[in-house]
This record gives structure tokens, C-alpha cells and sequence, in this order.
């Protein structure tokens, strides 16, 4: 990408500011599903990821090449609504699986499925 | 109008996704994009989603807003959480709260601005009691996990009833 040097100092310290500060972000979520000790603990790590982490590198993105081709470029904003509307589906599935599991195996500290109340009836 | 578009709002933002995609305004993908919104409205109407009632739309531009806000400042505290992890643990727990929303809809784009928000995630909704649990990354603060849900769906409740 030999073009890439038409970027004035300006936006390219910009850009790679966004760049860095995304990656960090990405890094920091990744670094959560290692630390992180329990299974519902960890589904909060990859929102990090794919909010912030990609909100960042989009921007970054748009900034770019908004600047190398002299006009706004908006691809980059359907990626962060796809992105921002379709993982938490994944997540939900997946925490509703563990709570099936772990309250198949009647583990203690996962609450239990709500009953309905007797009067109702 | 109901017979050629069923859904507008849903076309209206399958057309302007088909322009952004293709980036430009020429005629011929004005044209293949208002033929491509009609026909997949079409056959979105054989899935049969709920409809629902979509009062004042300018609001919606405001919950956006607020949401992008809550995304950001959860993104911090998450990153904090998860950086100070080593010497103190996380302090996570369930939570559960009574919803007064009755649109499908709307229940679905709390589930999902809630799940998207880090340190909150979504797990299950219970129809008849009307309750939702949520799992959140930083129990202490639980008044205000509470009072940020509640003001989402007072949001919801506006645009949607």
C-alpha cells in the first residue's frame, strides 16, 4: 500500500491513535476470557471486543480512507451495526445453555427457574 | 400500499443499505435496490414477524445516543475490571427485573442494547411473570445496573407505545 504515505502527518497520527487504541481494546477482551474465572464472567469479555474494539478500528478505517480518496465512506459504519446487532444473539444462546446446564446439575450458586406462583391459579 | 409494501420501515433500510453498499446513487442501483427492498419485504411477510406500532421516531435518535454514551463508559469500567482482575476478583451476580414491555420488538432491541453493553448480558426472559435475569460483571453497583435498565425501557416504551 505504497499510497498510504499520501496520508497527511494529521490524519496519520489519527488514524493510528484509533488503530492502537482498538487493538488495545480487542487485546484487553481477549485478555478478559483468560482471566476472567467463571463461564458467565467470561460472556461479558467479547462485548468489549465488539463494541469498543470495532467501533475503533471502523472509525479508523473511515477516517483513512475518507482522507485518501477525498469524500465520506460509509461501508464501515454497516459493519458496526451488524456487528453491535448480531453477537449479543450468540451470547444469549450461549448463556442460556450454561444456565440449562448448570441448573440441570442443580449447581447452587445460579438462581433458580422462576416458578409460578400458586394463586394464579 | 400495505399490499406492495408490507414493511416500509423494513425497506426503507434494506434500500439505503443497498446504496451505502454499492456507494453510489446512479439510477441502475436506485433501481435494482427499490426492487431488492420490495421483493425481500415480500418475503419477510412469509415469516410473519410481529408487528408493531412505531410512535415517535425522533426518540429513537435520542436512545442512540444514550446507548452509544452507556457503551462507552462500560467499556472503561469492563476494561478496569478486567485489568485489576489479578489482585480483586470480579464481583459478578444475577439480576433480576420486572419489565413492563409488552411489544416483541421492543423486547428484542433491549436484549439486544443490554447485551451489547459490556459487564451487562441478557440471559432469559420469563413471559409470564414478565421478569428478565440479567448477569452482571459488577454487582455493587446493582441500583444502578436496575435504574439504567429502567430508563432503557422507559425509552422503548415511548417509541413503541
Amino acid at each position: 500500500m505504497s499510497h498510504l504515505t499520501d496520508l497527511p502527518p494529521w490524519a496519520a497520527i489519527a488514524v493510528c491513535a484509533l488503530l492502537l487504541l482498538g487493538a488495545a481494546t480487542t487485546l484487553i477482551g481477549s485478555l478478559g476470557l483468560l482471566r476472567l474465572s467463571d463461564f458467565y464472567e467470561r460472556l461479558h469479555a467479547p462485548t468489549i471486543a465488539t463494541s469498543g474494539g470495532t467501533i475503533l478500528i471502523c472509525l479508523a478505517s473511515i477516517l483513512c480512507f475518507a482522507v485518501l480518496q477525498g469524500r465520506w465512506v460509509f461501508h464501515e459504519l454497516l459493519i458496526i451495526f451488524f456487528v453491535t446487532v448480531t453477537t449479543p444473539v450468540t451470547l444469549m444462546l450461549l448463556g442460556q445453555a450454561a444456565l440449562y446446564r448448570d441448573r440441570f446439575e442443580e449447581r447452587q450458586d445460579v438462581p433458580r427457574k422462576p416458578r409460578p406462583a400458586l394463586d394464579e391459579e | 400500499m400495505r399490499t406492495w409494501l408490507p414493511y416500509p420501515l423494513l425497506s426503507t433500510g434494506l434500500f439505503v443499505m443497498w446504496l451505502l453498499l454499492n456507494q453510489s446513487v446512479a439510477p441502475g442501483s436506485i433501481l435494482l435496490g427499490l426492487v431488492l427492498s420490495a421483493v425481500l419485504a415480500w418475503v419477510t411477510l412469509k415469516l410473519q414477524p410481529a408487528r408493531s406500532n412505531l410512535h415517535r421516531l425522533g426518540r429513537a435518535f435520542g436512545l442512540a445516543v444514550h446507548v452509544v454514551g452507556d457503551i462507552i463508559r462500560s467499556n472503561i469500567a469492563v476494561t478496569g475490571i478486567i485489568l485489576r482482575s489479578r489482585r480483586r476478583p470480579a464481583n459478578a451476580g444475577f439480576l433480576t427485573i420486572d419489565l413492563d414491555l409488552d411489544d416483541e420488538n421492543a423486547l428484542a432491541l433491549l436484549a439486544c442494547i443490554v447485551t451489547a453493553t459490556p459487564g451487562t448480558a441478557w440471559l432469559e426472559y420469563d413471559r409470564r411473570l414478565k421478569t428478565v435475569l440479567i448477569h452482571v460483571l459488577d454487582i455493587e453497583n446493582e441500583a444502578l445496573w436496575r435504574r439504567t435498565v429502567k430508563g432503557y425501557e422507559a425509552q422503548l416504551k415511548e417509541i413503541f407505545q
